[in-house]
């Protein structure tokens, strides 16, 4: 880490919202009331995966986590700071549904991106980015160009290249949305294993359950109009996960517990639709 | 596979040749068959005849023509290309240019060359270059702002979270993502030179180019040789393009991996 991170006295947490709301268009007649009153701590290290059917405002509140969006209402520590400091100082690592690697740079320099807009030379890079490629298993394709490479190839680079400086924090906006089934198992096992050496907090937006049991430390239910959390469910299957775990009972349990939260959520909705008539 | 493509090179090849050979014997026979005038309408091969007998003065020609083209192709692509990223950059510059620009496409390309020629000595070329250069910046330009404005969502966000400042941002991303577009629109604007830097000839000026060669000769008897030169200028365009062409497929790589998918 090249920036000495400040934490304040107290609980070191990786992320602090209290009280945090968004409004877009608030003095608008298409006014959306994106997020109400959300209050949510992760501690270091902790994986926390968000999920909630379409317009509960999970990715919005990903990307308030970033500093892509500022809240409108609430306070908002990232890393013990404000999440634009965060920011500024690259304490956080993102990667997206698409990968959105850059065409016209090898495999290697995607990778290298945000370090070079750090200042590193171009030795410390290449050394950090042969690194990151034996992490993801992907040494041997360091010179290919994107369009080389499968889609969860590219989605692997796209997380080495979102772990290259080393952030404290992970931010993830349904990274295999676009993988088929297979792949998309493979790569939630790659990205525990890739995450279990470092202390790295992930925060995990997703619509699959059994995707946000399998990754979570906890899953965080969100409901939509407004957006707000609704439930926060302990998985507490342990660290050490592997492809047995899917099968497990406990696992089944925690799957059934997240979706019957979802379902109060559409079952309120359909409840308040008919009222509303 | 390699059967596959070479199956697909013999499509898409052989029916253009095809169909020029039998353009050109249905010519001749037309010509021969109705004893057509050689001043009125010549065979191809007479033309061909007159293309190679007189290569020179063909030759000589074309190189007039094909630098005045390519000065202006070069010279209105880098003009083009850095306006349209000061535009991108600041809003004054594209409140200054955009209505300028459409204005200089607008105005009819014979009454600047009319204009230009005045300005300078009869036996300057720089109206006629000046001209080309006008016509391909404004090609390059509109589809320059168009690319720097095409930005991959995603992209952008990832460079907003490495808190990238707006000239690491256009540097590293937004002038890559543009180059497709950048050689697509000198691609386009290649063989539009080349008529310009022609065309433009029949407006006075020195009587060296393919242009006015062309004009001089059609009207007169030797119809043969006006076509030799319309030949020559047609090769000019077309070097031109597969130079364009080539030049885009070497640069933008990705581009043309892209479109094969």
């Amino acid at each position: 880490m090249t920036n000495d991170q400040t934490v304040p006295a107290g609980a070191p947490l990786a992320v602090e919202a209290v009280g945090v709301g968004k409004v877009f268009n608030a003095d608008a007649p298409n006014r959306v009331d994106a997020l109400v009153d959300v209050d949510l701590s992760i501690a270091r290290g902790e994986f926390v995966s968000l999920i909630g059917p379409s317009g509960c405002g999970k990715s919005t509140l990903l990307r308030l986590f970033a500093d892509l969006l500022e809240p409108t209402g609430g306070t908002l520590l990232v890393n013990g700071k404000s999440a634009h400091q965060a920011r500024v100082d690259q304490d956080y690592g993102m990667a997206f549904q698409q990968s959105g690697l850059f065409e016209w740079r090898s495999v290697e320099r995607n990778i290298e991106l945000p370090l070079e807009l750090k200042g590193w030379d171009k030795a410390r890079r290449r050394e950090r980015s042969r690194e990151m490629l034996e992490l993801v298993k992907l040494s041997e394709f360091a010179t290919h160009m994107p369009w080389q490479l499968s889609g969860g190839m590219q989605q692997r680079v796209a997380i080495a290249r979102a772990l290259a400086a080393h952030p404290p924090l992970l931010l993830m906006d349904e990274p295999f949305g676009a993988l088929d089934e297979m792949t998309r198992e493979h790569m939630q096992a790659e990205l525990l294993r890739i995450c279990s050496g470092t202390d790295t907090t992930v925060v995990f937006v997703t619509h699959s359950i059994p995707e946000a049991v399998y990754l979570a430390d906890r899953v965080v239910v969100m409901s939509p109009r407004p957006g707000r959390i609704t439930d926060v469910i302990d998985v507490s299957l342990g660290r050490d996960r592997d492809e047995l775990t899917r099968e497990a009972s406990a696992f089944f349990e925690r799957v059934t517990e997240v979706r019957e939260a979802l379902r109060g959520i559409e079952m309120s909705d359909h409840a308040r639709g008919i009222e509303d008539r | 596979m390699n059967t596959a493509r070479a199956r697909q090179l013999i499509a898409s090849v052989v029916p253009p040749i095809v169909f020029g050979v039998l353009f050109l014997a249905a010519w001749q026979w037309w010509v021969v068959t109705y004893d057509v005038q050689p001043f009125v309408i010549p065979k191809p091969t007479a033309i061909w005849q007159s293309f190679v007998d007189d290569f020179t003065l063909v030759w000589n020609a074309s190189l007039v023509t094909g630098a005045n083209a390519l000065v202006g192709l070069v010279a209105g692509a880098v003009v083009g290309f850095l306006l349209a990223v000061l535009t991108n950059r600041f809003a004054v510059v594209s409140e200054l240019i955009n209505p300028l620009a459409v204005t200089i496409a607008a105005i009819p390309a014979v009454v600047i060359v009319g204009v230009l020629n005045n300005m300078y000595a009869l036996d300057s070329q720089l109206g006629r270059r000046i001209m080309v250069t006008l016509a391909v910046f404004f090609i390059v330009f509109v589809q320059v702002v168009k690319g720097l404005r095409q930005n991959d969502a995603t992209q952008m966000e990832l460079m907003r979270s490495y808190a990238a400042t707006p000239r690491q941002t256009l540097l590293k991303v937004r002038l890559p993502n543009t180059m497709p577009y950048f050689f697509t629109a000198v691609r386009n604007a290649a063989p539009v030179a080349v008529i310009i830097a022609l065309v433009s000839e029949y407006f006075g000026g020195t009587q060296d180019g393919l242009g006015s060669k062309i004009s001089g000769t059609l009207n007169g008897s030797n119809k043969a040789l006006g076509f030799a030169y319309v030949l020559g200028g047609s090769v000019v365009g077309l070097l031109f393009f597969a130079g364009s062409s080539l030049l885009e497929y070497v640069v933008v790589p990705w581009r043309r991996r892209r479109r094969s998918r």
